[in-house]
């Protein structure tokens, strides 16, 4: 046995929990306790966490995972977590390959190029609400959500009108402390709401993403839903919590927001950075064993989870020298924020056209931003599977 | 150098064609990469080389 649990406690909002850290430097590939009880394994180092999620003899089929903490043990025996349709994030190869390679040609980098106009417009446009609102404001209510979530709502030809719902059962399913039955309401509810949508769609296209996919006729419908559903949370969840909690690491770095609201070249890799940093996914991914391996001297068996800790290999300083500072000009691309190995994140560029236009115009449209609490006040989402914070009350 | 692409294990995340756009892109259709110039002038080749690493699926190579 080990005594190790995996927290997502922290002593420091923006950096990893210490005693998950410490590991890093003494037993990168640690023993750990999952909460089945099963023995499984935490990787720390950069190193192990890029071979490992780059292995095809680990898999990400859930039914294959032990339940990190208590609160997914209740799901983990549950038909919610056997993979919906479509929901190809959790599926290995070739299956994950036939619905990644419908997906692919939309999220390419000069797709995402393309839409940079409208998500400045968009980006403006929240900016001009936020101008307009009473003060103090909270800026994940007026610009960290609303952007990504109206982004991925026309990207996909969601209408955004119906967003009070999704966006509700979204935090549902990433809340850490929510009950399985609650979590299955949740799901139920985003997937018929999609259904429908999708027979909406089939009944009067639009020049939209889902219409695009109904119109290409591979997927049934059950399978366009789970392919809706991924891309829907993963488009809101994300963004929106980057936005939020970058926003609030550089109004805590005032030499580093300096450079990204004032320096059009450092804004590139200072996106970069804030990623690397942030590492908003603070709770796996975890993968599973399909056959004895061998790595950096220990032997993972057939059938062990093992958990890779992003924020902590992102820190590695093997690979990121003073990895625990923030510093938007260092060399930070090769950051595992986006995952690596098939899984890599698909919405990336989408995520990078989105941080790389919305930070800077909220710097240089309120030059005096600050935070309306004190920092310590900041409520962190130590209770979600994506760090950020729940609230960022900023003034000018 | 030589570049060498296999589109069959290519994913679609596009980090080449983020990492040098001068050499590679990605197809309309599936998003995969594809080689503009495979073998890349001098000057480039160091990004290029950045570019394999980047990959996340191992789908580029140098020789």
């Amino acid at each position: 046995m080990s005594d190790l649990t995996l927290t997502t406690t922290r002593q420091r909002p923006f950096d990893p929990p210490d005693e998950i850290a410490e590991l890093r430097e003494q037993t990168p590939i640690h023993r750990m306790t999952y909460a089945d009880g099963h023995l499984g394994w935490i990787v720390t180092s950069y190193a192990a966490a890029r071979a490992i999620l780059a292995d095809a003899r680990f898999s990400n089929r859930p039914e294959l995972m032990h339940p990190l903490i208590p609160a997914r043990m209740e799901l983990a025996g549950d038909q919610a977590l056997r993979v919906p349709p479509g929901f190809f994030l959790r599926m290995d190869a070739p299956e994950h390959t036939r619905y990644r390679k419908l997906l692919t040609g939309q999220f390419t980098v000069r797709r995402m190029k393309e839409l940079e106009p409208r998500i400045a417009e968009i980006t403006d446009s929240c900016l001009d609400a936020m101008e307009a609102a009473a003060k103090p404001v909270d800026l994940v209510q007026e610009f960290a959500l609303p952007i990504p979530s109206l982004v991925i709502c026309e990207l996909l030809g969601v209408p955004y009108e119906d967003r009070a719902q999704f966006q509700e059962d979204t935090k549902v399913l990433v809340n850490l402390e929510i009950k399985a039955e609650d979590a299955m309401g949740a799901m139920t509810r985003i997937s018929a709401y999609l259904y429908g949508l999708i027979q909406r769609k089939r009944a009067k296209p639009e020049d939209d993403l889902l219409s695009g996919l109904i119109e290409n006729g591979e997927l049934n419908d059950e399978e366009l839903t789970g392919v809706a559903f991924l891309l829907l949370v993963a488009g809101h969840e994300t963004t929106a919590n980057m936005l939020g909690l970058g926003t609030y690491a550089l109004l805590t770095n005032p030499a580093q927001l300096a450079l990204m609201r004032d320096d059009p070249s450092a804004v590139e890799n200072g996106v970069e950075e804030l990623l690397r940093y942030l590492t908003i996914i603070h709770l796996g991914p975890v993968r599973s064993a399909l056959a004895d391996v061998e790595i950096e001297g220990r032997l993972i068996k057939a059938g062990e989870s093992v958990a890779i800790h992003l924020p902590v290999a992102n820190r590695d300083p093997s690979r990121f020298p003073d990895g625990d500072a923030l510093d938007l000009t260092r060399p930070a691309t090769g950051h595992l924020t986006f995952g690596h190995g098939i899984h890599q994140c698909l919405g990336q560029q989408l995520a990078r056209a989105e941080m790389r236009i919305a930070y800077p115009a909220l710097l240089r449209r309120f030059p005096g931003l600050r935070l309306a609490i004190s920092p310590e006040e900041v409520p962190m989402r130590s209770d979600m599977s994506i760090y950020g914070v729940h609230r960022l009350p900023v003034t000018w | 150098m030589e570049i060498k692409a296999d589109t069959t294990v290519c994913i679609g995340a596009g980090m080449c064609a983020l990492t040098v756009p001068a050499i590679f892109d990605q197809s309309e259709e599936e998003g995969t990469v594809v080689v503009l110039d495979s073998t890349p002038p001098a000057e480039l080749e160091d990004a290029v080389r950045r570019a394999v690493t980047l990959c996340p699926s191992g789908a580029i190579s140098v020789v």
